[in-house]
């Protein structure tokens, strides 16, 4: 965000999605969105609300639940020099396209030598908290980070998921935009703070690979992501009044990750708390951690201790969701431990 | 194969006026903690529910032919099956209630029913049941029994590749497999003309070299004398089929679904021809049953689904540390 002259208006995570999408699509004929649902429903968690009228069924297709060929799709569209975005509706269901991501997007403009440009946004809402089990909760931020060749972005606040949106539909390089059901601001969800925001109006990017100091601290750096970024600050509103000074950190970006931002943190705070809704092993937690041990071990006063969803499908359950999708106390407790004796 | 087993069809009233009973009390009971702001986490019941009013025929039309021992696989709206095939209520409930002495002790939820004692599963992903059907129609065939497997999946998911792969498998195995396509004309939002290329999907069973049939207007009789051949058929070692029932879906994708998509008229319509009343309607025309008979077998219905549900609600829920438990054996 350059200018603070620019009208600003209070948005929900899926209004500024959807106002990214209608912009971009207004300045450029090239764009279009396919995906289940997209149309007149206008996206199961609201990120295509009232483009169909606006654009029609031409630039707004719904699909059938072809998954594989309708993906598949985007890279032909994209190498013949469109640029689709493409929704998938919940992170869990790309088990069924995986081959067309992991083998096609990812490597095809790699395997043609930089020559194939493939253009592509998916757009897909991962996230739980509201009992819809192990097969519609999944974060997987991890299983898509892993692999090279796709950026990764899952950005928490309204303001950033309207820049880095625009900035993955004008990356020509593929983007997976992960937005969090909880944090789109959705009536029939769980209502919290963080889904609304200061928006400005105008046209603006945020970059792909930097995260954002979302609270300074001197005591202890935390590292969020969504979901886990808000819980990480409501926890550290808990430690001021126990005296601590926490620094959260959102990630926003997976992949590329903001090593810099991480280690200068840490420098200050001596102390790394990482949190993640996606499950412990292999996960942000190991990669962050073993990024700090490498690079900045010697700033470190404490082991650094990680916080995940244990390695478990997400139960159905309430009580056993709520057990292992990490909580405000977790994080606060795990703090305490590490700084009071 | 047009005979019609009085017995049979007193069954598939049962089952399907069962589901319905079952339903309406999910329903309701999804409601409670939700009201007067739906939030879909919250209440008795969270999370998604898809409910199968209206889309009774298509499962108790054919399992009233199957046998404990035939593998049923059904979709994410999955209790009209899961009743007719005779899953543990009570166990089922619990499930949906999300209480330790569920199917699953609370991890699967409505949408991941699983009863081994009467071959009995259901998923979330889209199609993702077709193949598991096939591999069950595999083992009977390996082991040279009679038994055979039945996938259910609505319209929408005949376009995935799993459709296509797995009947390709069945035809070219010929496997003891039957596919029912319940199309309720709609995937979610996406009506079935704008997500299929064809007006029907028995249509496709010719692409595969196997038999197609086809059901109009959601009719259960029609249902039941189709299924018998197929699943005679099947049992015989004759190859698989693929049954489309015309169907409806009386009730949202979800509970909570705006439905702004579907024209207002479009569900009173339906409702007007409600499968179960024709049915009743069909047993007292024919004289095959009588209002006491039919008033005695519902009283059975509502005990038995409310005593389910006593079950569930009594029922306590999980410890949050058994969460752990079940990742490997």
């Amino acid at each position: 965000m350059e200018t603070t002259k620019d009208k600003i208006k209070k948005l929900t995570g899926s209004k500024a999605m959807i106002q990214a999408l209608d912009q971009e699509m207004d300045r450029d004929d090239s764009i279009f969105v396919m995906g289940e649902d997209v149309g007149k429903y206008g996206g199961i968690f609201g990120s295509t609300t009232g483009l169909f009228d606006k654009y029609g069924g031409e630039r707004i297709m719904d699909t059938p639940i072809s998954e594989t060929g309708f993906i598949g799709a985007a890279v032909g569209a994209a190498a013949e020099g469109l640029r689709p975005i493409v929704e998938l509706m919940f992170v869990d269901f790309h088990g069924v396209v995986m081959d067309q991501i992991y083998n096609h997007i990812a490597k095809i403009p790699y395997m043609s030598g930089g020559n194939v440009k493939l253009p592509i946004v998916l757009l897909t809402a991962v996230g739980g908290g509201y009992s819809d089990a192990a097969q519609h909760s999944q974060t997987l931020y991890a299983s898509f980070g892993h692999l090279p060749g796709l950026k990764v972005v899952a950005p928490t606040f309204p303001n950033d998921i309207k820049g880095m949106l625009i900035a993955a539909i004008r990356d020509d390089n593929p983007v997976i935009f992960m937005f969090h059901k909880t944090l789109q601001g959705l009536g029939w969800m769980d209502q919290i703070d963080a889904s609304l925001g200061p928006v400005p109006e105008e046209t603006y990017t945020i970059p792909l690979n930097k995260a954002n100091v979302v609270k300074t601290g001197k005591d202890v750096t935390i590292v969020g992501v969504q979901m886990m970024t808000v819980k990480a600050l409501e926890a550290a509103k808990e430690l001021t009044d126990l005296g601590i000074d926490a620094e959260v950190i959102d990630l926003r970006s997976i992949k590329p990750i903001d090593k810099e931002t991480i280690l200068k943190s840490v420098e200050k705070t001596g102390r790394l708390v990482v949190v993640d809704e996606d499950y412990y092993s292999y996960g942000i937690t190991a990669e962050i951690s073993a990024i700090v041990a490498s690079e900045g071990f010697h700033h470190l006063k404490a082991p650094v201790v990680r916080i995940a969803t244990p390695d478990v499908p997400i139960p159905y359950s309430r009580v056993m969701e709520k057990f292992v999708i990490p909580d405000v106390k977790d994080i606060v407790d795990t703090v305490k431990n590490m700084l009071i004796v | 194969m047009d005979h019609i087993d009085i017995k049979d069809l007193l069954w598939m009233y049962r089952a399907m006026k069962k589901s319905r009973y079952f339903e309406e009390r999910i329903e309701k009971a999804y409601l409670e903690g939700k009201q007067p702001i739906f939030n879909i986490g919250a209440g008795a019941i969270p999370g998604e529910m898809h409910l199968s009013n209206g889309q009774e025929p298509s499962a108790a039309g054919i399992i009233v032919h199957l046998t404990n021992n035939d593998t049923v696989t059904a979709t994410h709206r999955p209790h009209h099956e899961a009743i007719a095939k005779g899953v543990d209520l009570k166990k089922m409930a619990a499930e949906i209630y999300g209480k330790k002495t569920g199917l699953s002790k609370g991890k699967g939820g409505h949408m991941h029913l699983f009863d081994p004692n009467v071959k009995f599963s259901c998923g979330g992903i889209v199609g993702a049941g077709i193949p598991h059907a096939v591999g069950a129609a595999l083992a009977n065939k390996k082991k040279e029994t009679t038994d055979i497997a039945v996938a259910f999946i609505g319209e929408g998911a005949a376009n995935s590749g799993a459709f296509h792969e797995s009947l390709n498998l069945a035809a070219l195995w010929n496997l003891p497999f039957i596919l029912v396509v319940e199309d309720n004309s709609w995937g979610i939002s996406v009506a079935q003309k704008a997500s299929t290329s064809i007006p029907s999907n028995d249509l496709r069973a010719s692409s595969y070299g196997i038999k197609g049939y086809l059901v109009n207007d959601n009719d259960p009789i029609e249902m039941y004398k189709v299924s018998k051949e197929a699943v005679a058929r099947a049992r015989k070692g004759k190859g698989p089929s693929i049954i489309e029932i015309k169907t409806y879906r009386f009730l949202g994708h979800f509970q909570g679904d705006p439905e702004l998509y579907r024209n207002k008229e479009e569900v009173p319509s339906l409702r007007a021809k409600d499968p179960i009343n024709r049915l009743k309607e069909y047993l007292l025309k024919e004289d095959l049953s009588t209002t006491e008979e039919i008033k005695t077998l519902e009283n059975e219905i509502y005990t038995e689904v409310d005593s389910a549900f006593e079950f569930a609600i009594q029922s306590e829920y999980p410890k949050p540390e058994e969460a752990l438990e079940d990742v490997f054996y």
